[in-house]
């Protein structure tokens, strides 16, 4: 471990946060004007654009399932997005995330609803500072939300980790390379179902709960600035529509 | 959403006794059932809608469109020409061919199967000349405005044909390029200030302005 430590004797970490505080989250719906839904997301440091496209046919069209429309999603990190550059190509990492940000929204969206079509996902971060994956998933319900894509809940997720042995809410990229076990969870927050779960590292039980009821309360946050982005933006439509 | 003795009608889901939208829209009770229109969304076929369509594919005795639904509507030869297409003779690109736009009626569609157009009718078929504006499909009863308001006078003031496709796709033809593009400027203007108040009247004003 670096010289400096990542908690300092006050409990604040690097960044000042307290342990169960998350950093200052901005998400902007409608930014993408040749997609159907799109959304940016400001979380701390990391910042993610992404576009969604669909439900439209599925090209080729081997992939369409007959009773049920298939998603597919794709992690990319720019190759300015890190302070050494990162090919462009996609790594072993941007593949599993992929996969894993597919199958943490498919449970959200009722895919039974549109056969043989699929919902394509594009999400590609500009800056990396750590919980990537979650600000894709978070940012990518509201694109999809933005898309008018029937949902049964937004999904909302946040990160918890270790650090030098404590519980530590929202991880930042020095705290997820430093610190000794980190754990992304998502769920929807009006159904109390999760949708993903990853732990790297250890934790003992005890810690496992008390760090699952903090990502619990990180992510009860995080739906709230989503419910407030997405009345914000469609208030202004609303207002017309009553006004018929 | 809501808890209770409800039906869940459209774009709204139950679990147990509670009611959850499914999409961001306005929520209505209307006899017990609660729907949900949609602010934002595309357009989903319905047996009987009038569309236009372009063509994106040809096959031996079909075209493929594309309706800006999340499936690609058929075309077959038979609803389209007079008489039947001998594909031994006749191409089917010399009567429509990709990228010509189409106006037509669904006549079935069900999810399981891509939904199938006719383009007999009366003021269906090949479009001509004239053009061709996008809107949002959930726009569409907006440029049309209430009992037509907003439609007929759009003819009125303009003096052009306008038709109005269900998928958010509007035919104008007039008699002079000019005028078209007031009609199409117009139908943006709509779109882009549905939710401020009085829009009848502001569109009316628009259009003496620039003429």
């Amino acid at each position: 471990m670096g010289i400096r430590k990542l908690i300092s004797e006050d409990g604040l970490r690097i960044d000042g946060r307290r342990l169960d505080e998350i950093r200052p989250i901005r998400f902007k719906i409608g930014v993408l004007k040749n997609a159907d839904g799109s959304a940016y997301v400001e979380w701390g440091k990391t910042k993610i654009l992404v576009g969604v496209y669909g439900p439209r046919e599925a090209h080729p069209k081997h992939l369409a399932v007959p009773d049920r429309c298939i998603v597919q999603a794709r992690y990319h990190m720019a190759p300015f997005s890190v302070e050494e550059r990162k090919s462009p190509a996609p790594s072993r990492r941007e593949i599993e995330l992929s996969k894993v940000i597919r199958e943490a929204l498919e449970p959200a969206i009722f895919v039974e609803m549109f056969p043989r079509t699929t919902i394509d996902i594009f999400a590609e971060v500009l800056q990396a500072d750590g919980s990537t994956r979650c600000a894709t998933i978070s940012a990518a319900s509201l694109a999809l939300a933005d898309a008018g894509i029937p949902m049964r809940d937004l999904v909302s997720s946040i990160a918890v980790a270790k650090v030098e042995d404590q519980i530590v809410l929202d991880v930042k990229d020095e705290e997820d390379k430093h610190g000794s076990a980190d754990m992304p969870i998502a769920i929807m927050p009006s159904k109390n179902v999760i949708t993903l779960i990853q732990m790297d590292g250890m934790l003992t039980y005890e810690e496992f709960k008390k760090a699952f009821e903090l990502a619990k309360k990180g992510c009860m946050e995080v739906y709230k600035k989503q419910r407030e982005t997405l009345e914000s933006y469609f208030k202004e439509i609303k207002v017309g529509l009553e006004n018929v | 959403m809501a808890e209770g003795k409800y039906e869940a009608g459209d774009n709204v889901y139950r679990e147990d006794n509670k009611f959850y939208s499914t999409i961001v829209g306005l929520a209505e009770l209307r006899n017990n059932v609660i729907t949900v229109i949609p602010l934002k969304g595309f357009y989903i076929p319905s047996i009987g809608d009038i569309v236009i369509g372009k063509i994106i594919d040809v096959i031996p005795t079909a075209w493929i469109l594309d309706i800006r639904a999340p499936w690609n509507a058929i075309l077959f030869a038979k609803e389209y020409l007079s008489k039947p297409l001998n594909v031994m003779k006749e191409d089917i690109r010399s009567f429509l061919d990709v990228g010509e736009m189409v106006m037509a009626k669904v006549t079935s569609f069900d999810r399981t199967k891509n939904p199938l157009l006719n383009a007999k009718g009366q003021g269906l078929g090949k479009i001509q000349k004239g053009m061709i504006v996008e809107v949002n499909p959930t726009r569409v009863p907006r440029i049309i405005g209430k009992k037509g308001s907003m439609i007929s006078l759009l003819k009125k003031e303009s003096g052009c044909q306008i038709y109005v496709g269900k998928n958010g796709r509007i035919l104008i033809s007039g008699k002079s390029r000019e005028n078209e593009i007031l009609v199409a400027e117009a139908i943006k203007k709509i779109e882009l200030e549905a939710h401020i108040s009085g829009l009848t009247d502001r569109i009316h004003e628009f259009l003496m302005k620039r003429r």
